[in-house]
């Protein structure tokens, strides 16, 4: 990273750290920086930032920085880190609130984590559509928008063999409830 | 004892096993599961990550469907038992979410849900009633329990200790196993990042299946489907790219109650298994 001026990016970004701390609900101001987050993470070895980096720069105000990280894409939500900080800040819900606002800001995102929040994508549309998850639809779209066609073809075959493949998806009776609620959520987002 | 039972999208695809063996040992040990007419997915790690209200409304519509039937939830799959349990408590304590949450589903929820794991509804019966039922104790089944992260943590919906849960253990020491003190019980298995980046859920999985081994083990024992796909399925996978030789089936807990309890493997989907579960079950008496 290279050198910041600190003073004028707290004063600039007031507005992160407050919204951060109100819409995760987590106190982020309170973190003494001890590391124990870091020390458990399970994921901190492919990350750009460590957990308890993320939290310092969102202390900070850093807010292109966070949003733009792969760190907050890589959290696995374990919440290992929620249960051990002594300050009693939930890092994992301040995870899921940075990849929320890094989708909102639409931040272009590059390498684990477009891959990431491409799988979360083909995930929900599925769900979008038939009210419950299509793994083998998934499974397609992802590989078709990732351009590698036969990715986990040899996992697909193992599990066709063993009758854990679905080839048509389970549709809710009433499945439109549920494209439904994905709208009203992105008007609601939109707005804010 | 009578629950409305959520049984989780891949109830009749990679986690059928789960499914199959939830439903047998609750019928044989008189826990009555009522299916939600038109559950819908409770959106999982996609669901919360991309946006806050998404997850608790996916999870807040099957909410409503429970409260109509008049009965308390329970979830056999780690990822939904979390994310209907969170966003119970969320609506529970949070009047002006809860008021968003059901314009936004159009199906309101109004509080009046407990939502279990089936780990907690099958623990509940209590050991008398459990011994009672048993046929072949599970001797010779050394076992470590897994629990991954899901059920554990955070704490408003811990089903037991985050660092060293014994509520399994508990459940297999019953019906006759003998279970292990290891260090992985809790530890992550990357869960939800195995299609992206898979790479990493095999370091973890990996790591979690050499502490399984050096604990001398014959088997695993789970309660998510996560963990359960990631362990028996990439297994041979592991075995192939960091030149290892595991062997170690991964029973879901309900699958071994099952046995004990006169199951036959066929009523209890045992032979869907990646990694070849007969020669353990043949240890069992
Ligand atoms: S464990 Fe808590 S207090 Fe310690 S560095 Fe992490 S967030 Fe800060
Ligand atoms: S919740 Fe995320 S940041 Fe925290 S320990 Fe788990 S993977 Fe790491």
């Amino acid at each position: 990273m290279p050198a910041i001026n600190l003073t004028s990016n707290v004063k600039d970004n007031l507005d992160f750290i407050m919204h951060v701390s109100k819409e995760s609900g987590q106190p982020v101001q309170h973190c003494y920086q001890c590391g124990k987050c870091t020390a458990g993470c399970p994921v901190a070895f492919a990350m750009d930032y460590p957990p308890n980096r993320i939290i310092r720069m969102v202390q900070l105000g850093l807010k292109e920085h966070v949003l733009k990280s792969q760190a907050i894409w890589l959290c696995a939500y374990c919440s290992t880190c929620t249960s051990r900080c002594p300050r009693n800040v939930n890092l994992a819900r301040v995870m899921d609130c940075l990849r929320g606002m890094a989708r909102r800001e639409g931040i272009q995102l590059e390498g684990r984590a477009k891959k990431i929040a491409l799988f979360y994508d083909c995930f929900l549309d599925t769900v979008k559509r038939n009210g419950k998850l299509y793994e083998l639809g998934m499974m397609l779209n992802y590989n078709l928008k990732t351009g590698h066609f036969f990715k986990d073809a040899g996992t697909g075959l193992a599990m066709f063999t063993k009758g854990k493949i679905k080839l048509i998806p389970t549709k809710n009776e009433n499945y439109k409830d549920l494209a439904q609620i994905f709208e009203r959520i992105e008007e609601m987002e939109e707005k804010c | 004892m009578k629950y409305a039972y959520f049984p989780g999208c891949c109830d009749h695809t990679s986690a059928k096993e789960y499914d199959i063996s939830t439903r047998a040992v609750c019928k044989n040990l008189g826990i009555e599961l009522i299916d939600i007419p038109d559950w819908s997915c409770c959106g999982s790690t996609p669901g919360h990550s991309t946006s806050h209200l998404l997850g608790v409304a996916l999870s807040a519509r099957n909410l409503a469907l429970v409260e109509e039937m008049g009965l308390d939830c329970t979830a056999s799959c780690a990822a939904c038992y979390q994310r209907l349990a969170l966003a119970n408590m969320e609506m529970k304590n949070d009047m002006k979410l809860c008021e968003k949450i059901n314009c936004i589903t159009g199906k309101p929820y109004h509080g009046g849900v407990k939502v279990k794991s089936i780990v907690e509804v099958v623990a509940e019966l209590g050991p008398e009633q459990i011994t009672a039922r048993v046929l072949k104790p599970l001797e010779n089944l050394k076992m470590a329990v897994y629990y991954g992260c899901l059920m554990v943590r955070p704490k408003e919906i811990q089903v037991d200790d985050p660092e060293n849960p014994q509520i399994i253990d508990k459940l297999m020491r019953t019906v006759g196993g003998e279970v292990v003190d290891w260090s992985y019980k809790t530890e992550c298995c990357g869960g939800g990042l195995a299609i992206s980046n898979e790479d990493i859920v095999l370091r973890l999985t990996n790591k979690i299946l050499k502490e399984a081994v050096d604990a001398g083990v014959n088997c695993i024992v789970t309660a998510c489907p996560l963990c359960h796909f990631n362990l028996d399925m990439r297994q041979k996978k592991i075995n192939k790219i960091f030149g290892t030789n595991y062997h170690l089936p991964v029973f879901y807990f309900t699958q071994l109650i099952g046995l004990a309890t006169g199951l036959k493997p066929g009523e209890l989907s045992l032979e869907t298994h990646f990694v070849d579960t007969r020669e353990v079950i043949k240890l069992i008496a």
